[in-house]
């Protein structure tokens, strides 16, 4: 017994190596092309075996910076972003990104260092329970026992991260363990009994849509992130065109379905245009396809839909009823979901009248805003960047007014140009992912839409630029406030501007300079455009400072508590 | 209302923390919940009772434990035929004129005396929890020390009646 247990053992192939070479080892395996990290005390051993690998390593300025970077890298590429980050205050550093991923359905494969498994539970130094941190804002995690384990765990993370509903796993590997040689066998499997996506929809649940098609006379297409994630454009198209169905998308769904498109009518929800938010309100058939009615979409519930027979294609089923009562559930991925409902396409219901109404809602209340000779307004900013760029850019913007009018007025014909972070609204977003999308994607321009008020949260990451030469542009719409507070307070506290003026704010052309970055500063139409020109040209980092109107505000809007039919603000 | 919960999870550091950290980062107030293996020693039992608004929430509920990674299987036994048990053990003061009426008034309720002292008696006793519940309301007026309970642990019946089960969605 004993004899043949050894012979065994022995026919496998099997080495001797460190956990760190391991970690190396599972990123090879799964691909990883650059990590976004920042070094400390409990990760030395796995710097130590990343400098011998020559692995591709972006190093930011702050934590949060290399996970908003790794944001913006699977956004764009489809890939999971990788970080890595130190123990203690380099993991709880890491805590907003990973929260911005969990929400808006991001894959990313997080390290963190941990103190060695002999100290864990001693309050050592730098030590945090960043597992017991992270457990409701990621799909999963897990602390490495043994440098054996950590082949198997990092296959199995990299397959939840980017497998079913998209999401952050983290691996907490103490130092030791990282040190530590393991004997191994050629190859890990995953060993996830409890996981086990839906992807297929159910074909009798399909048969349902379709005939509810047939029924309806005003049906809308309703389409998120989720589209994007499942490469799903081309189907959702093929299923709009076939049908005819009006096509409304959430903020994170922008570039889904192409702007231009006759049928598109653009973005749904608090900052919508009219004819979205009437088609919602007014349909009698509505089709959500990866898409989780989110409060900021659907406004007040009771007033939600109310003449439609919801349907709802969702990866996710605890998404479909969480929110909006379902009479058709669909629990699947969108691409499988809508080629399943194209193959079966047949008959065909007439929605013409709709479509002359929504198309009618169209030109008669556009997105739109007062112009003023003598003041550059964010939102003809915002159709500059679209004109100077041919709408080709990859945008990436940070939280606020700013970000709203770049979801307007950008219109977005492609997928995965568009990063933004919808669910969480981190401010400091935008830039550090900006970064991490020109490191995905180095072939497109890449713009960073932010405010003078996020840009500071996250800025010293203008070392990453200068450290790579990235040529990735900062506009910033610098409206000397923090925007959407003080629209806010204009509206709904009788202009009380509770510390959101910044009256105070640094030379931010100056301050690109001192990282050796150009920058202007742009108070004009002929100025934005000018610079914007050279700087795409130029194939180097850049500011551009743009002084907006202070107090211009973002509409139409749907105030807190109204339905999608009680926009103000219309007609600008 | 109430329901009875049961989720079957691999036996991993964290699961329950998992677990409990999802019902109070989605507002779900846990009644009881017991945990124990199962004849998987890689498995273990957790069995809930949780209060609801409605039924749309109970099934957001099982459908948020079901997504859990190292949560295997969850089942709402709420309205299934089910054998459910709950032990109870509670010390009652005595006196030498109580004690035998003690001894009479539990035999119905087949508890068992585990530890009687000259001021009081600890008595053992399962069942499901209305009848728990109904004997510690029999006690009471003796004075009741202390009570340790265990919570609701349950599984299905062999035998289910047939009833068209109503699953509005697709997956379960
Ligand atoms: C980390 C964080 N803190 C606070 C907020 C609340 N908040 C939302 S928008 C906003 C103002 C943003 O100002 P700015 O970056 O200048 O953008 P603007 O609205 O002016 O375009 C604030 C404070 C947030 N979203 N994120
Ligand atoms: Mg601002």
């Amino acid at each position: 017994m004993k004899a043949s247990w050894v012979a065994e053992k022995n026919s496998v192939e099997t080495s001797l190596v460190s956990g760190a070479e391991l970690f190396i080892q599972g990123l090879q395996n799964e691909e990883v092309d650059v990590l976004f990290g920042y070094p400390g005390g409990a990760v030395l051993p796995i710097y130590d075996a990343l400098y011998k690998a020559e692995m591709k390593h972006v190093l930011t300025r702050h934590e949060q910076g290399a996970i908003h970077a790794a944001q913006g890298y699977a956004r764009v590429t489809g890939k999971p972003g990788v970080v890595l980050a130190t123990s203690g205050p380099g993991a709880t550093n890491l805590v907003t990104g990973i929260a911005d991923a969990m929400i808006d359905s991001i894959p990313l494969v997080i390290f963190t260092g941990q103190v060695a498994t002999n100290v864990i539970g001693t309050d050592a130094f730098q030590e945090a329970d960043i597992v017991g941190i992270t457990m409701p804002i990621t799909k999963h995690n897990y602390q490495v026992q043994r440098a054996e384990d950590l082949p198997r765990i990092m296959k199995e993370a990299f397959h939840i991260a980017n497998t079913g509903r998209k999401g952050p796993v983290l691996i907490d590997i103490p130092k030791d363990v990282a040190v530590k040689t393991a004997e191994i066998k050629e190859t890990a499997c995953i060993h996830l009994p409890g996981y086990q996506p839906t992807l297929k929809p159910n074909i009798l649940q399909v048969k349902r849509l379709n005939e509810a098609l047939l029924q309806a006379k005003n049906p809308v297409l309703l389409t998120g992130a989720g589209v994007l994630a499942a490469k799903a454009e081309k189907e959702l198209a093929a299923f709009a065109e076939y049908h005819q169905i009006p096509v409304a998308q959430t903020l994170l769904g922008l570039g889904g379905f192409a702007a231009e498109h006759p049928l598109c009518l653009g973005m749904a929800g608090m900052h919508g245009t009219y004819a979205a938010n009437m088609a919602l309100y007014d349909c009698d058939l509505l089709i959500g396809v990866g898409a989780r009615f989110d409060d900021r979409l659907t406004g007040n519930l009771d007033h939600f839909a109310k003449k439609a027979v919801i349907a709802h294609i969702d990866i996710d089923p605890a998404e479909i009823g969480k929110n909006v009562p379902t009479e058709i559930p669909i629990v699947g991925c969108a691409k499988e979901t809508l080629s399943a409902i194209n193959q079966i396409a047949d008959e065909k219901g007439d929605y013409n009248d709709w479509v002359i109404q929504l198309s009618q809602f169209k030109s008669e209340y556009p997105l739109t805003y007062k112009t003023n000779e003598s003041e550059l307004k964010p939102q003809k900013l915002m159709q500059i960047l679209h004109e100077v760029t041919q709408g080709g850019a990859i945008v990436s913007t940070d939280v606020g007014q700013h970000q709203m009018w770049a979801a307007q007025y950008y219109r977005f014909s492609d997928p995965n140009r568009w990063i933004t972070s919808g669910g969480l609204g981190t401010m400091g977003f935008g830039f550090p992912a900006a970064i991490g999308a020109k490191v995905g994607k180095p072939e497109l321009p890449v713009i960073a839409v932010v405010g003078d008020g996020g840009f500071q949260m996250t800025l010293q990451e203008l070392g990453v630029l200068q450290d790579w030469g990235l040529p990735v542009i900062v506009v910033i719409v610098n409206n000397k406030s923090l925007g959407m507070v003080r629209q806010w307070q204009e509206i709904f506290y009788e202009k009380r501007f509770s510390h959101s003026l910044l009256d105070i704010q640094p030379d931010f052309v100056k301050l690109a300079s001192a990282y050796g970055i150009d920058g202007k500063l742009a108070e004009t139409e002929d100025e934005v455009k000018e610079a914007l020109t050279s700087a795409l040209a130029s194939k180097k980092p850049f500011v551009l400072d743009c002084i907006v109107t202070a107090d211009e505000n973002v509409y139409p809007m749907i105030a807190p508590g109204k339905g999608l039919h009680e926009m103000i603000g219309v007609r600008g | 209302m109430r329901r009875i919960i049961s989720a079957t999870v691999l036996n991993e550091s964290g699961v329950l923390n998992r677990l409990t950290g999802l019902l109070t980062k989605r507002q779900f107030n846990i009644e009881n919940i017991t945990v124990g293996h199962t004849e998987d020693p890689a498995v273990s039992k957790v069995t809930l009772t949780v209060w609801v608004e409605d039924d749309r929430k109970a099934e957001q509920l099982v459908k948020q434990l079901h997504k859990q990674i190292n949560i295997l299987k969850v089942r709402d036994l709420t309205n299934m035929a089910l054998v459910s048990r709950e032990l109870a053990l509670i010390k009652v003061l005595t006196t030498p004129d109580t004690r035998s009426e003690i001894k009479m008034l539990i035999e119905p309720f087949r508890a068992t005396v585990l530890d009687v002292s000259l001021e009081n008696v600890t008595l053992e006793v399962t069942g499901d929890s209305e009848k728990i519940d109904a004997l510690i309301e029999l006690l009471r007026p003796y004075g009741i020390k202390e009570i340790s309970r265990t919570g609701l642990t349950a599984i299905p019946r062999g035998t289910q009646k047939k009833v068209l089960e109503l699953h509005p969605y697709s997956i379960m």
